[in-house]
């Protein structure tokens, strides 16, 4: 939600636009100083801060439960098994489960995977192609009001999501799309007044030549939409594409109020669900970091290979 | 900019696409109206109702409005859900502010950044599931160091003095990278010269944070702490996931008193009239935040 009034830059300007270096002048071969240490001390601890949360996921999702109810305190994990993600995948029987300190509940992982892929996929898709299209008719097509029909869009920006949620529950319900993926993308389905936003501003940067030429040529306005303006955006297309993918996958609240049971259950209410089917033993610790490691898990790699595009992504100079 | 001697040029600037971009914005403006606008108005006049989900819904006048003003539970929501913004605003920007600059000194390398953004990319629901598991009163890594240093252990989430407190660091964790890159972003906007000068002048580089970075960054740091402030007041997904607003009712922070008065007593013109509550609180908050930080001005000109 946080990021829905930030306009993101593309990676390329960044490049272009990073002021010089504001370091002090480079003292070779001396030591460094001290207070550079420390702050790369303090700058190092933040960082295993950060990162330990990821770490222990791992090292307790590796962990059978048994070791850890004996309290071990090893970095390692202890009484290593895979139990956890077998529990996860479905893999082991309800007695073995059991036997394990699962709950022996049956989760229907593959199920809840597939849904959160449908949902971030078609919600992303859809949002991200829509808004494009009202960007394009606000940043590229003449025609009277356009300006004043952008403002009350913007106005959009001020409305609290969590304010619509009831009231949308309420119109899902109406629609009889209670309990189904559909209900849980609909509302996503049309436009972010922010992804709007963001789109228009890369849109009124594309050079207006080639569109002229294109015209020049015979080719309408629409054919420029999809033929020049679509492939000239790429970049900031696929950035809003991934923070729309992100933001969808990790959603938690609106799919809660709109799912019911397994059919269009996602994998945050899910994990959630699995939390709260604690084992008469106690927690499944093993079985819930290994769920949790492998709802992340697509995020995670998402965030590998489009990790520069990501960050860079994050700033301000929309804004201005 | 082009030519202005060519007619063909002129005819087609003129070229009124009224039609094409009715057809173009039809999907948003569908999403706008349905999603966004009616939703908005149907919120506020369901807090004037009296509904069940079941029966149709019946006009209360200002019942609703009556009964939350008397309600204590509403009130002690609305303490909570304020220290919960305290604490994890305050934290989070310190925390976020220490980071950037730290960045912005020693490098800024992409796999740094990436790594500060790292816990951004869970949702709430994994972040909140991993603390609850690292700050388990028995097991939980933490409170095992907690005992080691010898320091008593804390009921984390069981504790009603801990249990805000606990759940705004967890969201501290998650958004400070994420913050961090948005004020980082904002230094680099910092003409370097004025870096420049205070250095010839001498200062130290506490006097140059305090003196020079910190006031050029206020205008992005007010729009910084509007955004975060306007999301934290929406938490709810880790409270749900961690404590459902226990021990008691120490952490039912008010998105998850309006879930509970909707879904779970089906009370929805009550659950309306607390969102409408939640919505001046936010116009509120934000005015005076804007007023105070004076977001939209700069100093740097």
């Amino acid at each position: 939600m946080t990021e829905t009034t930030t306009a993101p830059v593309e990676p390329e300007t960044v490049g272009q636009t990073d002021p010089p270096r504001t370091a002090q002048p480079r003292r070779r071969r001396r030591p460094p100083s001290p207070g550079r240490v420390l702050a790369w001390v303090v700058m190092i601890v933040l960082l295993l801060l950060t990162l330990f949360p990821f770490y222990w996921m791992l090292r307790t999702a590796l962990s059978s439960n048994g070791a850890l109810y004996s309290g071990s305190t090893s970095l390692l994990p202890v009484g290593f098994s895979w139990g956890g993600f077998e529990r996860v995948f479905g893999l082991q029987s309800t007695e073995e489960a059991i036997a394990q300190g699962g709950s022996g509940a049956s989760i229907d992982f593959w199920l809840y995977l597939r849904n959160s892929v449908v949902v971030a996929t078609v919600v992303t898709a859809c949002q991200v192609f829509f808004s494009a299209m009202a960007a394009y008719a606000f940043s590229r097509l003449r025609w009277r009001g356009r300006n004043a029909v952008f403002a009350v869009f913007l106005l959009s920006l001020m409305v609290p999501a969590i304010f619509t949620l009831l009231p949308n529950f309420v119109l899902i319900r109406d629609l009889g799309l209670v309990d189904t993926l559909l209900g849980i993308m609909l509302p996503g389905l049309f436009m972010t007044p922010f992804a709007i936003f963001f789109l228009r501003q890369f849109f009124m940067n594309v050079s207006t030549e080639v569109e002229e030429a294109a015209l020049i040529d015979g080719a309408s306005k629409v054919r420029v939409f999809f033929a020049i303006i679509i492939p000239m955006s790429v970049g900031p297309i696929a950035t809003i594409s991934i923070l729309t993918y992100i933001g969808s996958w990790n959603d938690y609240f609106w799919p809660l109020m709109v799912s019911y049971t397994d059919e269009s259950r996602v994998l945050t209410v899910a994990l959630g669900n699995f939390n709260a089917q604690t084992p008469q033993t106690g927690p499944d610790w093993a079985g819930l970091m290994a769920a949790t490691l492998v709802a992340a898990l697509p995020m995670i790699l998402l965030f590998l290979v489009f990790a520069k595009r990501i960050v860079n992504s994050i700033g301000f100079s929309g804004i201005k | 900019m082009s030519a202005p001697s060519v007619p063909r040029e002129r005819v087609r600037r003129r070229r009124d696409d009224t039609r094409l971009a009715l057809a173009f914005i039809l999907p948003a403006t569908i999403g706008l109206v349905v999603f966004y606008f009616w939703p908005l108005l149907r919120g506020i006049w369901l807090s004037f109702t009296s509904w069940d989900l079941l029966s149709p819904a019946q006009f209360v006048g200002l019942e609703n409005y009556r009964a939350m003003v008397a309600d204590p539970v509403f009130w002690n929501a609305v303490r909570v859900t304020l220290l919960y913004v305290v604490i994890n605003i305050g934290l989070q920007t310190v925390v976020a502010l220490v980071i950037a600059v730290l960045m912005q000194r020693l490098s800024r390398s992409t796999l740094l950044r990436s790594l500060v953004l790292a816990p951004y990319l869970v949702s709430n629901v994994v972040a909140a599931l991993v603390f609850l598991w690292i700050l388990d009163f028995q097991l939980g890594i933490g409170n095992q160091v907690l005992e080691w240093i010898g320091l008593e252990r804390i009921g984390f989430f069981t504790s009603e003095a801990w249990a805000i407190p606990t759940i705004a660091v967890v969201n501290v964790w998650r958004h400070m990278g994420y913050t961090a890159l948005l004020i980082f972003a904002g230094l680099q906007a910092i003409p370097p010269t004025t870096y420049e000068a205070a250095r010839v002048d001498g200062a130290s580089e506490v006097r140059t944070f305090f003196g020079i970075t910190l006031p050029l960054l206020r205008p992005i740091l007010g729009l910084v702490l509007i955004i975060s402030v306007i999301g934290s007041f929406q938490v709810f997904d880790s409270v749900a996931v961690t404590t459902n607003g226990g021990p008691v009712d120490a952490s039912r922070v008010l998105q998850l008193y309006i879930y509970d008065k909707a879904f779970a007593q089906f009370d929805f013109g009550y659950a309306s009239a607390l969102s409408v509550a939640m919505l001046l609180i936010l116009v509120v908050v934000t005015f005076f935040q804007y007023r105070v930080t004076r977001a939209g001005q700069t100093d740097l000109n």
